[in-house]
């Protein structure tokens, strides 16, 4: 059963298509069976996913299988599948993920007209994003990473009778078609450079290249992909906005599975940034400010849906920056079981969307945790698990993470990212506070969510209760002893975890004393800080920054433009196309119709084209002739 | 003072242009062909005085001569058969007035 | 001078004048009748160069046939006076120099070159050899003019009358 999984890994995104064709040609119609069939779908994924981390656990080797897509004289590319214990834990996640999703689906988007297509754009997403993870090389993994995108844009703009959904589908597309660019720029390279995108070919090769200067250059062109997908500084802008989407979709594409594509790419090309130390403390850099830079506005937002992308954001910036400073395996546990425990608080924000009727802005929340029990005790476990309490998920990945960064010698990084772990937990239980505990308002009459709702938030809670249970560094064989690059080590540090656990406690407790106890204003402080606090409410601005850059710069160019087009290029066209006209309208008047004229241009021709050869060479001429012997 | 084939040539040069001028110069479409028969006698006559100048033993330039007549009666055959045409239809024989050729 | 000499430069006045009056003249009919008068003198020009039946079939075709085309042609085109029928074009000064140039250029041709002249002497009566010509190394020309003419003739009745479609 494991090895037949692993042998067909290629199944693995191919339930999901056929879910998407069979929905798309025959089950349009037929709601209820649309979800029905695309879940039982995604179910075999999940099914052979399991077989997949099976047969991995059991003897972690990696298994590839390919056909060759076409060829031309210097060019060869393949499809095919990688599967190792990278790819296994991604599949097994996003099966999983997807599968609770789609289920938690039928519920959130019950009575919704646009029922059936919402699940073939899941399943199209499933496809695409399994197709990703199993990808053996870079060009058919961009292939996907297009696709998940187009899913991405698809499912923001769900609802595309909103205005604000169609901008934020087109601001999501077209900020990732910046970094996608560069990445392509990065795919083209490598082919050019080795001849081969094939994961495999490229780790043995890369290693014994000399020309460190062009593939830095190469590296970090292939890192802007992440920058966009993944949402780093300073393409994130686009994550935010994207929660105008379905909040199952924020909760499967946007926090759990797509967002982390660009995570999972540096992993999979991690041989190409080990090879240029440079390139790797760019990331490491980029992505401890995302961190710390999206945590901050995560703390003065409003909307219940904005505070958790910005959360996102800042859990990704982690992730990257654990990868920027080598641990690949700290990422990696860190972007599992963060998806278990973001899913997880998407999916409650859901819950109390959907009870309180699209409602998304915290402060008219309020005292939802007696009225959805259920969603309030999962939604609690999921914040702790993101805030790194002991012993849920996030403190083990979290503390593996700040490890990392403080073994490689990044102690800014560890100082930033501990910091982090507060904020962290402040924003989070900030919300918590707010929503669930405040003041109950009046207006609202909350319900708990239907069992097709809560059961994947049950799931999820427990995931992410036992989910980091896997990377305790006391197990002889854990999460790590997989998932490694270069040497698998097992170490931990009993300070970094104290450390991370009171600056998580204190942040939870800062956030008590402000907003269930109120024995600090908020306001006070937000009045004191006024700068600070229109800055970060603001988002520093850069949404407003990217729209003077686009009206003036891009748009001034554009006109610079428009104008060269119109006078210069077009004035060359019409120029001479009226230069011709004029000129017919001049000649014209020779054409007089009349014959004698023309047999007089004639008869002169004649008499010039004598003369002419009179003149040239008399004695060669026609008067040398005649009879003349 | 002999009378030599230059002689003849350049009468038949002189009838020729005559013929030209009133074939390029003339309003009448008559007139015209008129001014090609000129041109096409102007020809005959070469043809007839190389023959007998350079040649004269043989009459193959007479052959010629009698073709180009027979030409020149089919030419000025058509050539009316066309103007009347016109006549017809524009109640005037004054090249002037043919200009459909114009743009 | 000999005689011969003497006609040819009264035949060449001829010639000349009345196809320079054939230009000139104001009226359509006189300007056919100097044409006649000039095909007669380029026939006293085919005796003079011993050219005895063409000078016949000179007088025979262009005179009696072609000239009495024209002037039937002058007959059926002019309703109103004759008065200025003859006139030129406001070009005629362009081609007068044109081909005044071009005389000048045949001029200068045939002067400058050094035709090879025979001094054998021209048979005593050509038609006999232009017959046997004719029908012998000429025959496939001559049957063309043959279909030639008729072609012309057909066309210019269908030119003149129409063409009608067969029931």
């Amino acid at each position: 059963m494991t090895q037949f999984a692993i042998d067909n890994s290629w199944l693995i995104p191919f339930m999901p298509a056929l879910a998407f064709i069979m929905i798309v040609f025959f089950l349009r119609k037929a709601p209820q069976a649309s979800a029905l069939f695309s879940i039982a779908c995604i179910f075999t994924s999940f099914v052979l996913a399991l077989g997949v981390v099976g047969g991995i656990l059991a003897n972690p080797t990696t298994t590839e299988h390919s056909v060759t897509w076409f060829s031309m004289p210097g060019v060869s590319l393949e499809m095919g599948t990688l599967i190792d214990p990278i790819s296994g834990m991604m599949v097994f996640v996003v099966t999983l993920i997807a599968l609770l999703v789609q289920i938690y689906s039928i519920g959130y988007m019950e009575n919704d007209p646009g029922y059936s297509t919402y699940f073939a754009y899941q399943s199209l997403f499933a496809m695409s994003m399994l197709g990703l993870v199993v990808s053996n090389n870079f060009l058919q993994m961009f292939v996907f990473w297009e696709l998940v995108g187009l899913c991405s844009y698809l499912l923001i703009g769900f609802w595309f009778y909103k205005h604000s959904a169609r901008e934020a589908a087109k601001k999501a597309f077209i900020t990732n078609r910046v970094g996608d660019f560069g990445f392509l720029l990065g795919i083209l390279f490598l082919q050019i450079l080795f001849g081969t995108l094939n994961f495999t070919d490229l780790a043995d090769i890369i290693p014994t290249y000399t020309n460190i200067g062009l593939l830095t250059v190469v590296a970090l062109l292939v890192f802007a992909g992440p920058i966009g997908k993944s949402g780093q500084f300073p393409l994130h802008v686009w994550l935010p906005d994207a929660m105008e989407g379905p909040t199952p979709v924020s909760a499967l594409i946007h926090a759990a599975t797509m967002v982390v594509a660009g995570v999972y790419l540096i992993a999979r090309a991690f041989f190409l940034f080990v090879a240029v130390p440079n390139a790797l403390m760019v990331i490491a850099y980029v992505g401890g400010f995302t961190a710390f830079f999206a945590a901050t506005i995560a703390i003065t937002q409003n909307d219940i849906k904005r505070i958790l992308a910005y959360s996102t954001l800042s859990q990704l910036g982690y992730m990257v920056m654990a990868l920027g400073v080598g641990g690949l395996t700290a990422s990696m546990f860190h972007l599992m079981t963060h998806a278990f425990f973001k899913a997880l608080l998407f999916l409650g924000a859901g819950s109390v969307i959907h009870a309180l009727h699209n409602k998304q802005d915290i402060w008219e929340m309020g005292g939802l945790a007696p009225k959805m029990p259920v969603t309030t005790k999962t939604f609690v476990i999921a914040a702790l698990a993101l805030a790194g309490i002991f012993p849920l998920a996030g403190f083990w990945s979290k503390d593996e993470i700040l490890l990392a960064a403080l073994s490689n010698g990044y102690t800014g990084l560890y100082l930033i990212g501990t910091f982090v772990a507060f904020l962290t937990a402040f924003y989070m239980f900030r919300l918590v506070f707010v929503a669930f505990y405040g003041e109950p308002n009046p207006e609202n009459h909350p319900h708990e969510s239907p069992k097709v709702m809560t059961v994947p938030l049950i799931v999820l809670a427990c995931l992410s209760v036992v989910g980091g249970l896997v990377g305790m560094p006391w197990l002889k064989t854990n999460f790590g002893s997989y998932i490694y690059f270069g040497e698998a080590h097992h170490g931990y540090s009993l300070s970094i975890m104290l450390t991370s656990t009171l600056v998580a406690l204190a942040g939870i407790y800062l956030a008590y004393l402000m907003y269930y106890k109120k024995t600090i204003s908020a306001e006070a402080i937000a009045h004191r800080f006024q700068p600070i606090y229109k800055l970060l409410y603001n988002k520093y601005y850069i949404d407003e920054i990217y729209q003077w850059f686009i009206n003036r710069v891009v748009d001034g160019a554009g006109r610079v433009a428009y104008w060269v087009d119109l006078y210069v290029v077009d004035g060359v066209v019409n120029g001479l196309a009226n230069g011709t006209k004029w000129g017919g309208y001049l000649v014209r008047y020779l054409q007089t119709g009349q014959t004698q004229h023309y047999g007089m241009v004639l008869i002169a021709a004649v008499v010039v084209i004598v003369i002419l050869l009179g003149l040239i060479d008399p004695s060669m001429g026609i008067f040398a002739g005649g009879g003349a012997k | 003072m002999i009378i030599t084939l230059n002689h003849y040539l350049l009468l038949a040069a002189m009838l020729f242009c005559i013929g030209l001028y009133a074939a390029l110069a003339k309003k009448n479409a008559i007139s015209i062909l008129m001014g090609i028969e000129l041109m096409l006698n102007a020809c005959i006559i070469n043809l007839v005085a190389f023959n007998r100048f350079m040649a004269p033993d043989m009459v193959v330039g007479h052959v010629f001569g009698i073709f180009v007549i027979a030409l020149a009666a089919a030419e000025v055959a058509v050539g009316l058969a066309l103007v009347l045409t016109v006549y017809r239809d524009l109640l005037s024989v004054n090249i002037d007035d043919f200009n459909w050729l114009k743009w | 001078m000999s005689v011969s000499t003497i006609v040819f430069w009264i035949i060449a006045a001829v010639v000349l004048g009345s196809a320079i009056s054939v230009v000139t003249a104001q009226n359509l009919v006189h300007a056919a009748l100097f044409m006649v008068l000039t095909f007669f003198g380029v026939s006293g020009l085919y005796v003079l160069l011993e050219a005895d039946f063409l000078a016949v079939v000179q007088i025979l075709i262009y005179v009696g046939a072609i000239a009495v085309l024209i002037v039937f042609g002058v007959m059926l085109t002019q309703r109103k006076g004759m008065e200025e029928t003859n006139v030129s074009s406001s070009h005629k000064w362009v081609t007068g120099i044109l081909v005044t140039i071009l005389m000048v250029g045949f001029a200068y041709a045939v002067t400058r070159t050094p035709w090879q002249v025979s001094d054998h002497a021209a048979p005593e009566s050509t038609v006999g050899l232009i017959g046997e010509l004719m029908l012998t190394r000429f025959v496939i020309p001559f049957e063309i003019v043959g279909i030639l003419l008729l072609v012309a003739v057909l066309g210019a009745i269908i030119l003149t009358k129409g063409a009608r479609r067969l029931p």
